[in-house]
């Protein structure tokens, strides 16, 4: 199991290098001065002139890559051009509003999924698993951002029992701040079911065909208990494998969540800021993200053999 | 299965009449699209405008042809780039196995830590927002899915029985990935082009709704979206409609994937 | 005394669509007895074990005739009542041993699982009895064995965790349907014997579900025949294969490998030889050796069967002859000369070996038809016009017995048999000198396994090639070779003339191999009677 973490972790070093070489390129390769790009239209000339130093941009450019990735490997990240705060400082509080939302919605969504869409599964064909199926795909082809301008509409405008416009931290009231909260995690929560939904389904009907499911029967089991205690955790690994796709996606996507709802986080972060102009933040941004997703994808490669030990032993 | 014939007759409908509205869209509608008229601004649907005004006084119904024709070049065009790219690259490194897979995957895999439309967003910034910028855009990102999917149907197909025998026959590698591989790759190929017209038209609609899509004037159903939110209690109609052609295309393509991904690769299912 | 099982005009139909599957089938069972069910695929033999424990797939319905087991007719139990049956009167162990255990749970919780539901014991009674089991079953460290899981036991070890975890309960009624069919012939026995064992212990009568007729004969009181749903023959074991009433039993007795006279093999120059051939697989651990120096070498018109267990390295060495592998060492000699990849001797050798694969459903193109599949074997040759192709494709279905329909026909629309012998044609249209034939009958019926070999066996005699035969099947190498080469562990073990391996094997794991097949003998009345050689004890459990 060790080596199986270690490997896992090691092979994930490359990609993280790769995307930090990518993000790295991409901004080098918008036309102008990178100096000027980055300190903006305002800038002294000797503030120009010791960013080009600290750049290195006299340098070669593996040289300007190991300077710049040396100085985000100890958490500077620059200064945004737009406020002049510190990027990382900025990005991880947005970032911590926007992981409240993201990982609540897709906790909640997966808790209503993988049992609903195992029942589909076991019920296959049945009007349950019509409905079921049919639900989840309707509202997996509803785009998040209409989902959460209809909500909007009824629950904010109409009907006037939530909240539609801005954030309240939950270090300032706790309970206005899930008030907050409630439309833009529903707004997630109901797009994401029909994803999570569909995959356990499918994982369930290809494990429910084996031969280890009819000898549980033939052990006298009752079918919930074949369902539970036999089908889930076979089933359950490339439902996992998903989630972390989805909180991923989730990470690129909530912007126009946080766009309907003027939330200010992460998503909104980004574009506003390329709207803006304001390269750091875009950069850090790019980069603190693709870092996440890794992570994430990481930690649920590592759970994994919880759910098949067969891949320890690979 | 009765059920499957249905998804596959809902699905073609409603992708058939996408396709039509959006071709009608190209050569002719009711309205200009563009054309402002401030004594008919936000009126509700009638019959002169079937679908309401906005804002501008722009007749709803002919806005969203427009924006039908529009979605579906763009999601054409995107597909087909990444289909092609993504395919040769897939074929080639699945073919040649060795260090040039191997680095053209780690530079493959490093593209797709990048979620969703993040990628996208950033290509965007350096390209520029309008409609080449974002066909190359969602191209680029979308490439390294073709890529990984194909050059997975290409290994798991070399090791398959009749391409032994084939090679026993004295056929060159060659005429082997040309007669037997590729053709057996156009079944996952065809259900993957499918739900990526409805990930790239759904990313484009995203895209336009924050502003860095399609600029406006000219109008997609995303950014309909974005510029009729300020009206939307007083015009109800602004924030529906284009909403429910977004909705309406995408449960088509969902259907229709379904449908194609049963008959060619069971595999896929859940995806 | 009255019956376990008693099956009563029992009828299944598919639900909807009417296809009866099983046709008022009246059978009994009596305590402790071993009944077999024989039947190749699609008789409904399966379907009717799966209905006397009452699992039936859901869309089968019963529509005629009644289950009594133990008296009761099941189908006025409850399932609450069923499911105190499962487990705990009859239970079930199943084919593939790579499915039947659950991956995710350890052998400990799922052997103790039927002991918990049906309440015997408290825990610690259940460990013994658990551990005790597993001793009996030849796991050498049973501690460590709870808490591991399936995947890191061997197929035949599985099949015998399984047998644990349904013996545990000492069921009055045991279904083995198919039990041993995916395992290695001498792994087969051994689980064979110990489920015969363990169920003579506890007086736990056996319905034993098999294709394999030979094995069915050999451990059973009564036999069943079944064909199509229909009951054919019922009778005490050794009067079915005595004297057979039925023409389908007797079809089923006549497709039983049987040993073919002896043929003359001209003497001469070998046309294929293999000299110190070594083959080498990048593993987990370090390089594992698959073959350690073979010799070999195949006269023109011979067929030379390679016999051995699974790992032994048959199929690496038919795969590394037909050039798929690149050998770490050691030659393949075609016609006196030694091939090199670069050479003109490659094309030769490669105009003249052809192969034919085991699995009917892998070896054909899903894409291209049956006229297009043999016609890509003609690629290569050269000097043939477009319509002498189209005349030999056809002269190569003729040959293979199939109509020329069939050219236009898509490889899904043949059935196992029928793309077996598109398969042989392919392989024989080009008039190769040498064929090598990797298990290619194994995965087909009984009936229809003896049809493809007989063709086989004619194409050969008529068109004079040579023939490298990889079985694992005893019976058929019996009815097929000129001569016999035993594998074990890359190894040669022995080789010879095919009676003399077979009437007088020097090695102990030929004998081992020898032991688990029957040799026929016709008996007046129109039956064989099977007789069991080399009684030698089973392997030690690995």
């Amino acid at each position: 199991m060790l080596r199986f973490a270690f490997n896992r972790i090691v092979m994930a070093l490359p990609t993280l290098l790769i995307v930090a070489v990518s993000v790295f390129v991409l901004i080098r390769l918008i036309p102008g001065d990178p100096a000027t790009l980055m300190l903006g239209d305002q800038a002294t000339p000797a503030n120009l002139a010791d960013l080009r130093a600290r750049l290195g941009l006299d340098d070669s450019l593996p040289v300007q890559f190991g300077l710049w990735f040396g100085h985000v490997l100890t958490g500077d990240f620059g200064t945004s051009i737009t406020t002049g705060q510190g990027v990382l400082p900025l990005i991880l509080g947005r970032f911590w509003v926007s992981a409240k939302i993201v990982l609540t919605a897709a906790a909640l969504a997966s808790l209503v999924a993988v049992p609903a869409g195992m029942i589909a599964a076991w019920r296959q064909n049945s009007w349950v698993d019509l409905v079921l199926v049919g639900g989840a795909t309707l509202l997996l082809s509803i785009p998040a951002f209409w989902m959460g301008l209809l909500l909007l509409l009824f629950f904010g405008l109409k009907l006037g029992w939530l909240p539609v416009v801005g954030y309240v931290s939950f270090s300032d009231d706790v309970v206005k701040a899930l008030l907050y909260m409630v439309l833009p995690v529903m707004t997630l929560f109901l797009h994401e079911i029909g994803v999570i939904l569909r995959m356990a389904r499918a994982s369930t009907l290809d494990v429910l065909r084996l031969d280890f499911i009819t000898h549980a029967r033939a052990k006298g089991l009752s079918e919930m208990a074949v369902l539970w205690r036999h089908a889930f955790k076979p089933s359950f690994g490339p439902t996992w494998t998903l989630i972390g796709l989805v909180l991923g996606n989730l990470l690129g996507g909530i912007a126009v969540v946080e766009t309907v709802f003027t939330i200010p986080g992460l998503g909104r972060l980004l574009v506003d800021s390329i709207f803006a102009r304001d390269y750091p933040v875009i950069q850090g941004c790019l980069l603190f993200i693709a870092f996440i997703y890794v992570l994430v994808n990481l930690i649920v490669d590592l759970c994994y053999p919880l759910f098949d030990p067969r891949v320890t032993a690979e | 299965m009765k059920r499957r014939r249905l998804n596959a007759v809902i699905g073609i409908v409603l992708i058939g009449a996408l396709l039509i509205v959006a071709i009608l869209g190209m050569i002719w509608t009711p309205y200009d699209p563009l054309g402002i008229s401030f004594g008919a601004r936000l009126k509700p649907p009638s019959p002169a405008h079937w679908l309401g005004t906005d804002e501008f006084g722009r007749d709803v119904m002919s806005r969203l042809m427009k924006g039908a024709a529009t979605s579906v070049r763009i999601s054409c065009f995107t597909v087909a780039v990444a289909l092609t790219i993504g395919t040769a690259l897939g074929i080639f490194t699945g073919f040649v196995r060795g260090w040039t897979d191997r680095v053209i995957m780690a530079f493959t895999n490093a593209l797709l830590a990048f979620p969703g439309i993040l990628l996208a967003l950033a290509l965007l910034t350096v390209v520029g927002a309008n409609e080449y910028g974002i066909i190359l855009a969602l191209g680029i990102a979308y490439t390294p899915s073709v890529a990984r999917v194909v050059r997975g149907t290409v290994l798991s197909l070399r090791e398959k029985e009749y391409i032994e025998a084939a090679r026993v026959m004295g056929n060159s590698e060659l005429f082997i990935m040309a007669r037997h591989i590729l053709p057996n790759c156009i079944g996952p190929l065809i259900v993957l082009g499918t739900s990526m017209f409805g990930w790239v038209l759904l990313a484009e609609s995203a895209l336009s709704f924050l502003g860095l899509g399609v600029p406006p004037p000219a109008p997609t159903w995303g950014n309909m979206l974005a510029s009729g939110r300020p009206f939307m209690v007083q015009a109800v109609w602004l924030g529906l409609f284009p909403g429910i052609c977004i909705s309406l295309t995408l449960l088509g393509i969902n259907l229709l994937g379904d449908v194609l991904r049963d008959r060619f690769d069971p595999r896929m299912r859940g995806l | 005394m009255t019956a376990l099982v008693e099956v009563d005009g029992l009828t299944l139909e598919v639900g909807g669509t009417g296809t009866v599957v099983v046709n008022n089938v009246s059978l009994s069972l009596a305590p402790g007895e071993v009944l077999g069910i024989v039947g190749e695929s699609g008789s409904g033999k399966t379907l009717l074990a799966r209905a006397v424990i009452g699992l039936e797939p859901p869309a089968i319905r019963r529509t005629a005739g009644t289950i009594r087991f133990e008296g009761q007719d099941i189908a006025t139990l409850t399932p609450k009542a069923m499911r105190a049956l499962r487990g705990s009167r009859i239970g079930m162990v199943f084919q593939e041993p790579m499915t039947s255990l659950n991956p995710s749970m350890t052998i400990g919780r799922q052997l103790e699982e039927g002991l918990v539901l049906h309440r015997a014991g408290d825990a610690a009674q259940r460990r013994a009895a658990i551990l005790d089991m597993l001793r009996r079953i030849g796991i050498a460290d049973p501690e460590a064995a709870l808490v591991a899981y399936p995947h890191q036991f061997s197929g035949g070890m599985r099949q015998r965790i399984m047998l644990a975890s349904v013996m545990l309960l000492k069921p009055a009624l045991l279904i083995a349907d198919e039990p041993t069919t995916a395992l290695d012939a001498v792994v087969q026995r051994e689980v064979l014997e110990l489920m015969l064992e363990l169920t003579r212990d506890h007086g736990t009568a056996v319905l034993m579900i098999s294709h394999d007729l030979s094995m069915v004969a050999r451990y059973t009181d009564r036999v069943v025949v079944m064909c199509r749903g229909d009951l054919i023959e019922q009778n005490d074991t050794a009067e079915i294969l005595a004297r057979p009433q039925q023409p389908y039993t007797r079809q089923l007795l006549n497709a039983m490998p049987h040993r073919s006279p002896a043929r003359e093999v001209p003497e001469g120059a070998p046309i294929v030889a293999v000299r110190g051939l070594v083959v080498d697989y990048p593993g987990k651990q370090g390089t594992k050796r698959a073959l350690h120096g073979i010799d070999l070498s195949v006269q023109p018109r011979e067929v030379v069967a390679v016999v051995g267990g699974s790992g032994s390295g048959k199929t690496t060495l038919g795969r590394a002859i037909a050039g798929l592998l690149k050998p770490s060492a050691g030659e393949i000699l075609f016609a006196g000369r030694a091939i090199a990849k670069s050479d003109e001797s490659w094309r030769a050798y490669r105009l003249n070996c052809q192969m034919v694969f085991q699995d009917p459903y892998a070896s054909l193109d899903p894409r291209m038809t049956i006229g297009q599949l043999i016609g890509e074997a003609l690629r290569v040759v050269p000097d043939l016009t477009r319509a002498q192709k189209a005349a030999r494709i056809l002269e190569g279905l003729d040959e293979v017995g199939l109509e020329k329909k069939f050219a236009d026909r898509y490889p899904h629309e043949l059935s196992g048999g029928q793309r077996q012998r598109v398969a042989i044609a392919r392989a024989v249209v080009r008039r190769p000198s040498f064929v090598i034939a990797d298990e290619p009958v194994s995965a087909l019926d009984v009936t229809v396994r003896a049809q493809v070999l007989a063709l086989f066996l004619e194409l050969q005699q008529r068109h004079g090639f040579s023939c490298l035969f990889i079985s694992h099947d005893l019976g058929v190498v019996e009815q097929v070779a000129d001569r016999v080469v035993v594998m074990q562990q890359g190894r040669i073990i022995e080789q010879g003339d095919r009676d003399q391996i077979f009437d007088h094997p020097q090695a102990d794991y030929t004998r081992v191999l020898l032991s688990a097949i029957p040799a026929l003998e016709a008996v007046s009345g129109g039956g064989v009677q099977l007789k069991w050689r080399f009684d030698a004890p089973p392997l030690a459990s690995s």
